[in-house]
């Protein structure tokens, strides 16, 4: 199997020749806008996402979906954290209520370590109805903590089998080392990455062959943080789990601590799902979405002498 | 500019995907939920849970046990908080002299304990974590008879599969409380019913005068009010079949986590 990032069939033509991977979609067309300014461009075809990366990540996408709202169901039925192991209601770190308006109108407060918020409408207070994460959010829509553990300890295990085979090839095929981890040169582009990445601007590393030192940040810690303590920390809420496995919640800071950073972690993917899918559209959403369905990647090398920035793939 | 044009009807036809997408799958998964079959393969990991945790799981680890410190001012008392029958009322009023347990079903030798024989027999103190399925968790100290010195007494019949704890609540439409675990659970050391909390007797929100402590599993399992231990062989025919009040609306019977 080729190895993730090498050029394969580098096209190294002197034209812009649209790939297989480019039909009529909107972004033949902007190239072919260049392309009147552009004398030399060339478009390379390379294997980005191996069979089984693809699989495992196409899979992650509802069971993801499905086990944070069927998560935020679950948290509706004591919507309320702390630390340590007891949930005193009084030394609670976050709260969504609904509470009694000074007017007699009920609103949602969210009280994070005791500061308090309005947040009718969305959180506490939403459609007539008490509930800390509104309708929109939840699985099942209805307030019903028996079906929505249904569903989140379903996809659990389905999201746990995936994530073991994914690691288990990942480490077998050595993509964690070779293209997951950052290596000393990645370490070396960081500020500049990072500078790119702060004012918006597409350099030409944002779409190389390879990941950037940031996606790597991201993904190892992704692969190897959050994703095994929201696991762990679901685990750790067991009370079978805690009597086979009792330094679990001894290292987690207790059962309702295990909670409150499964609530995190889990709020962790959320803000990396939203940020991956912007960088996904922003950066050349069709190719992204080509190269994740069928593993082919089209990078664009534009030596634009009237623009400064090389254009990649779009 | 034709590019910019483009990309704005993208940017448009993407936000007109995802939101439909989204509402979409939302309304799919309450059609999924209200559908005969879906249900029924979402309540299969409740076995496969089951039966990892307890590969996993010592049959007689004790969960944790906490000191005195620990103990929680506040032990919140959820679900029926007053049985609130007559012949319930008449018990408190006698201060539940008259209260008996039974022990009946698939037993060589069935028999019945006052409370007070009750009180009688070695008694075991624990101080435990109560995980509500709702997510919250208290600490109490619980002194009871160890359900396993029961067993031995009344000596299971091989067929039996499942002990019933039959309650003297009922709920708003008539529905009667029970409980049901493994007959091997009932061996396990921290399974015990209980007769104290914190050193003073039940009050009636907890339980009183017997509940369940069951202490690997959570906290809707714990029985409160028990009258009755019925050995069977299979839950069939019980309540609602699914060996529980709570199971019966849809939670795990298997209660691990």
């Amino acid at each position: 199997m080729e190895e993730f990032g090498r050029s394969t069939n580098a096209v190294m033509r002197g034209e812009v020749e649209p790939g297989p991977t480019m039909g009529s979609s909107g972004w033949d067309l902007p190239s072919r806008a260049i392309q009147a300014v552009s004398p030399i461009p060339s478009t390379e075809r390379i294997y980005r996402h191996r069979l089984p990366v693809r699989i495992s990540h196409w899979l992650n996408v509802p069971f993801l979906i499905i086990l944070i709202m069927s998560g935020l169901q679950i948290f509706n039925a004591h919507p309320a954290l702390y630390w340590g192991d007891q949930s005193d209601r009084d030394r609670a770190l976050l709260s969504i209520r609904p509470m009694q308006a000074e007017g007699g109108d009920v609103i949602g407060v969210t009280t994070i370590l005791g500061h308090q918020f309005e947040t009718t409408g969305v959180l506490g207070y939403s459609n007539g109805s008490g509930r800390a994460f509104p309708a929109w959010a939840t699985i099942p829509r209805a307030k019903w903590l028996a079906m929505g553990r249904q569903w989140h300890l379903f996809f659990a295990w389905l999201f746990v089998i995936n994530g073991l085979i994914f690691t288990a090839y990942a480490l077998a095929s050595r993509h964690v080392t070779h293209d997951l981890v950052p290596s000393r040169n990645d370490c070396r582009s960081f500020g500049k990455s990072l500078r790119a990445h702060l004012f918006l601007k597409q350099s030409g590393s944002w779409h190389a062959k390879g990941y950037n030192v940031l996606q790597k940040i991201t993904y190892t810690t992704i692969l190897l943080i959050v994703a095994p303590l929201i696991v762990l920390t679901g685990l750790a809420m067991s009370p079978t789990i805690d009597t086979a496995v009792p330094w679990l919640l001894t290292v987690l800071g207790g059962r309702q601590a295990a909670r409150t950073i499964h609530f995190i972690t889990c709020f962790a993917f959320v803000g990396f799902i939203l940020i991956h899918v912007i960088q996904v559209i922003a950066t050349g959403f069709i190719n992204n979405i080509c190269s994740m369905v069928t593993g082919w990647f089209t990078v664009k090398h534009v030596k634009c002498t009237s623009c400064s920035v090389e254009r990649h793939g779009k | 500019m034709i590019p910019q044009q483009q990309s704005m009807k993208r940017r448009q036809f993407l936000k007109g995907t995802v939101g439909a997408a989204s509402v979409v799958a939302l309304s799919g998964c309450d059609n999924l939920t209200q559908s005969s079959w879906f249900p029924s393969i979402l309540s299969k990991a409740e076995r496969l849970t089951e039966v990892v945790q307890r590969a996993i799981t010592p049959r007689d680890a004790l969960a944790k046990e906490y000191q005195e410190v620990d103990i929680s001012t506040i032990f919140p008392a959820n679900g029926n908080t007053d049985p609130g029958t007559v012949e319930y009322a008449e018990h408190v009023g006698q201060k539940f002299a008259d209260w008996t347990l039974e022990v009946v079903g698939l037993v060589k030798t069935p028999r019945s304990w006052s409370l007070a024989a009750l009180k009688e027999l070695p008694a075991r103190t624990q101080i435990t974590r109560h995980d509500c399925v709702e997510g919250w968790s208290a600490i109490g100290k619980w002194t009871g008879a160890p359900i396993g010195d029961l067993m031995h007494q009344v000596q299971p019949l091989p067929d039996a599969r499942y002990a019933v704890f039959h309650c003297a609540d009922v709920d708003d439409e008539g529905i009667a409380y029970y409980e049901s675990m493994a007959v091997a659970d009932c061996y396990h050391p921290q399974t015990i019913l209980a007769y104290e909390l914190n050193d003073t007797p039940l009050d009636v929100p907890h339980g009183a005068p017997l509940r369940l402590r069951f202490e690997r599993q959570l906290g809707y399992k714990q029985a409160k009010y028990v009258m009755k231990i019925e050995l069977v062989e299979s839950l069939a025919g019980i309540g609602g079949g699914k060996g529980g009040y709570w199971e019966d609306q849809g939670y795990e019977w298997y209660a691990g986590i």
